[in-house]
């Protein structure tokens, strides 16, 4: 098991170094000198040639690349162009806002997609499923900076009942945290919520038709402990292998939720880095990222290798 | 014995809890994150606005741009113009309790002009050696008179930082500045928000009511303005001119404005990197076409609602330095085919970069429209900023639609871009004799003198229209009209002397 360990982590090694050279290639690739924009409206030369030759901007691509690579190897990301920060530091404050927003936004999706598919496939064709399906299509197709507008519009300015934007952390103030999460974790969750009904409507006919569920009928037990005991739980099975894949999707649509509430996340963070050609930043966010990837597929495959020792075995 | 005591424990937290709701915050909307907080590596705009709050000048602007002493107390100019003699205002202490005086002064000047990547080392070139006078007392030794460097002084380059912190943190100062202005710094949250307190120790205590601010970056404009309706701001900078009707809809909303230092206009590429051979370029008389194809008063009325200020020179017509010999002219279609045709062309094709955010586009759209009647068919192309700026710097453009923020004195809107190494000259023109006026005029004192060498640099640059000037921003801040006493400046920093909360 050790050795399988060991040689799936070791082929994660050229993959990184491959996300390496091309998160430095497309990056130098894109028009716009980094130093231009860092030096501002004045842009005096002197200061231009400063933060070129600060940040290696004047070396070949080649040279830059090896040099990032050993300040790599020593563990250190580098600091932010624009603000002088350590990238690690960005990383670890923004990460934690994303990953509350993609829990919360998970909630959100759940608790309204699992009930309302349930109620759509055991009422098909009524006026229940009809509603379902175009309340799904309505949250599949609206998107999502356009209902967060919408929303902060109606129930902040409007109404006043929840705060229009920003951030404040869980541990300084969990109620004002939440107050300013329901909102964007609404608007992320919704666009969510749609697939996973759709999905928890047709496992949950397919279930429904087996013959379990007629035995049980048959049994003599009730409508209801049918629908939730039996057919519910089997039907979970396939909504929750789309809500993993979903994930991918989630952090992504995080990108312009955080951008219209104004919440600091992992989104913001590496646009704004993009925006600005904070090399750094974006260097060191997509290569977080790309590991944080590789590691959970080495922790799944380790994991189907300790449920099924043949995968393991076949290649030892 | 028990119920006393647990009436005086009530009251006592009552009265801390009256006591932190009583703490005054404003909270205020930027446009952007600015970047790093170190007043000789700063470069943005909203970073000047945190700077306020938080770093005080040798002097000061008020919002009719007269220029008085902040941190200095007074100044003396050499008759030769070649020394200032400064006197720092005794008694300032910084955030972390040393005092600024003058040699104080002296390090900070040094430091502005000798710090690698300082942005205020060009700001202070004519400035060769500072002296200490006195405690209270410091000597600028120039060499040659520069007329704008007070008005600089009013700016960055005269902001004071400890001299003690700026050794202790060297790198890291601008992650955790310590200046001598009303309130200190107390944390940042990268793209979220940057916090400062009172500063008990402030000279000028009496002149801030306010106990905190906090600077929040919300670059989208409806979702700041948004927040500022549901009360999370109390002010914001850059309201955009759409949204004006909103605002002055709204009885809880008041909107001060001031008319921006800076201009918007059209440059034209002359000659980056190398003369270029378009009629564009080569012909003044189809760029007076071009000028006279479009309507500023159009462009201003479709795009920003009439609530900017139209005008053709760097200084807006209410500035002193406007030049009256050349008003704005009128839209002349016909006078503008004419010229065209004199030229030797029926049509003129040309490129327009704007910036990709949809003002910049829609008012390429409307010169295009107007331009087109007059015979140009110009092409809009919409670049994100970043890209633009590139392509300006490599002179792969006809023309852009690019402005400039403005400063206090005119040297600062026309020097860099009209004399021949100036630094922000993209446009790649060249004429010695404007270029030793715009010199002239920055080592001459007085107003009439200077006035007399701006204008006879204009007859030269502005028929010539390398550069168009289209039309001035007037800048607004909408607040809460629980705050008052809030003034707007022209040069779109907020300051927070006399301000009050309800």
């Amino acid at each position: 098991m050790l050795a399988f360990v060991a040689q799936r982590a070791l082929t994660a090694i050229p993959t990184l170094l491959i996300v390496t050279v091309m998160v430095f290639g497309i990056q130098r690739s894109l028009p716009g000198d980094p130093a231009v924009i860092l030096a501002g409206e004045e842009r005096d030369p002197q200061v231009i040639a400063f933060i070129r030759a600060k940040y290696r901007l004047d070396e070949p691509i080649p040279v830059q690349y090896v040099a990032w690579l050993g300040q790599l190897a020593r563990g250190d990301l580098g600091v932010s162009m624009r603000t002088g920060e350590p990238v690690s530091s960005l990383i670890l404050t923004k990460l934690p806002v994303t990953v509350q927003l993609a829990v919360l936004s998970i909630l959100v999706a759940v608790a309204v997609a699992i009930p309302a598919g349930a109620i759509a496939a055991t009422r098909k064709n009524t006026g229940w499923d009809v509603a379902g399906t175009v309340v799904a299509l309505s949250g599949l197709s609206i998107p999502n900076f356009w209902l967060g507008i919408m929303l902060i519009l109606l129930v902040s300015v409007q109404l006043g009942w929840l705060p229009a934007s920003g951030f404040v952390p869980f541990l300084e103030d969990p109620l004002e945290n939440l107050r300013r999460m329901i909102m964007p974790a609404f608007v992320l969750g919704t666009g969510l919520a749609a697939v996973l009904m759709r999905q928890m409507r047709s496992s949950m006919l397919e279930v429904l038709s087996q013959d379990f569920v007629r035995t049980a009928t048959a049994k003599g037990a009730s409508g209801w402990t049918t629908v939730v005991r039996h057919a519910m739980r089997n039907a979970l099975i396939p909504v929750v292998t789309i809500l993993g894949l979903q994930l991918g999707t989630l952090l992504s649509g995080a990108v312009l939720t955080e951008q219209v509430f104004t919440i600091p996340g992992f989104g913001k963070l590496i646009v704004d880095a993009v925006f600005n050609r904070d090399y750094a930043v974006v260097q060191g966010v997509v290569l977080f990222t790309a590991t944080s990837y590789i590691a959970i597929n080495l922790a799944v495959d380790v994991l189907y290798a300790v449920l099924d020792p043949r995968i393991s075995g076949s290649r030892a | 014995m028990k119920r006393p005591l647990f009436r005086l424990l009530l009251g006592t937290a009552l009265i801390a809890l009256l006591g932190s709701a009583a703490a005054q915050t404003v909270r205020v909307g930027l446009a952007e994150d600015p970047d790093v907080l170190d007043p000789d590596l700063g470069r943005t705009y909203v970073g000047r606005i945190v700077f306020a709050s938080l770093c005080d000048k040798l002097f000061e602007i008020t919002p009719d741009l007269e220029i008085f002493p902040q941190l200095a107390s007074g100044y003396d100019v050499a008759d030769d113009g070649l020394s200032v003699t400064i006197d720092v205002r005794p008694g300032v202490v910084f955030h972390d309790g040393t005092p600024l005086d003058a040699e104080a002064v002296k390090y900070n000047l040094e430091r502005s002009k000798t710090l690698p990547g300082s942005n205020r080392s060009s700001e202070l070139a004519q400035v060769e050696s500072i002296d200490v006078v006195d405690d209270d007392t410091v000597r600028l030794n120039l060499s040659e008179p520069f007329a704008p460097l007070i008005a600089l002084l009013a700016d960055r380059s005269g902001m004071m930082i400890s001299p003690a912190a700026a050794e202790e943190l060297g790198e890291d100062f601008g992650r955790s500045p310590v200046c001598a202005g009303p309130f200190e710094f107390v944390e940042r949250v990268a793209q979220d928000r940057i916090a400062l307190e009172r500063f008990d120790g402030y000279w000028d205590a009496d002149a801030i009511a306010i106990d905190e601010v906090v600077f929040l970056p919300i670059p989208d404009t409806s979702v700041r303005l948004a927040n500022l309706q549901a009360g999370d701001l109390q002010v914001i900078e850059r309201a955009a001119p759409t949204d004006l009707g909103i605002i002055r809809d709204d009885p809880d909303l008041t909107l001060p404005s001031a008319a921006s230092l800076g201009y918007q206009g059209i440059t034209v590429n002359v000659a980056n990197p190398e003369p270029r051979d378009d009629p564009m370029a080569t012909d003044p008389r189809v760029r007076e076409a071009f000028e006279l194809a479009i309507d500023r008063e159009v462009i201003n009325d479709v795009v920003f609602g009439g609530e900017f200020i139209v005008g053709n020179q760097a200084v807006p017509p209410s500035s002193p330095w406007y030049v009256d010999a050349y008003p704005i002219a009128e839209r002349d279609v016909e006078r503008a085919r004419e010229l065209l045709r004199e030229a030797g062309h029926d049509r003129v094709a040309f490129e327009m970069m704007v910036a990709n955010n949809p003002q910049s586009v829609q008012i390429g759209e409307v010169v295009q429209a107007l331009a087109a009647e007059a015979g140009f068919d110009v092409t809009v192309r919409a670049t994100e900023f970043a890209t633009a700026l590139d392509l300006w710097e490599q002179g792969e453009y006809d023309t852009f639609q690019v402005g400039w923020s403005g400063r206090l004195d005119p040297d600062g809107n026309i020097h860099s871009f009209q004399t021949c190494d100036g630094n922000l000259n993209e446009h790649g023109v060249c004429d010695e004799e404007t270029s030793r006026l715009l010199n002239e005029a920055r080592v001459t004192s007085g107003f009439d003198d200077r006035y007399a060498l701006y204008e006879a640099a204009a007859e030269r640059y502005l028929p010539n229209r390398h550069v168009i000037y289209l039309y001035h921003q007037q800048l607004f801040f909408p607040h809460t009209a629980a705050m008052q006493g809030f003034e707007a400046y022209p040069d779109g920093i907020i300051r927070f002397q006399g301000v009050t909360l309800d």
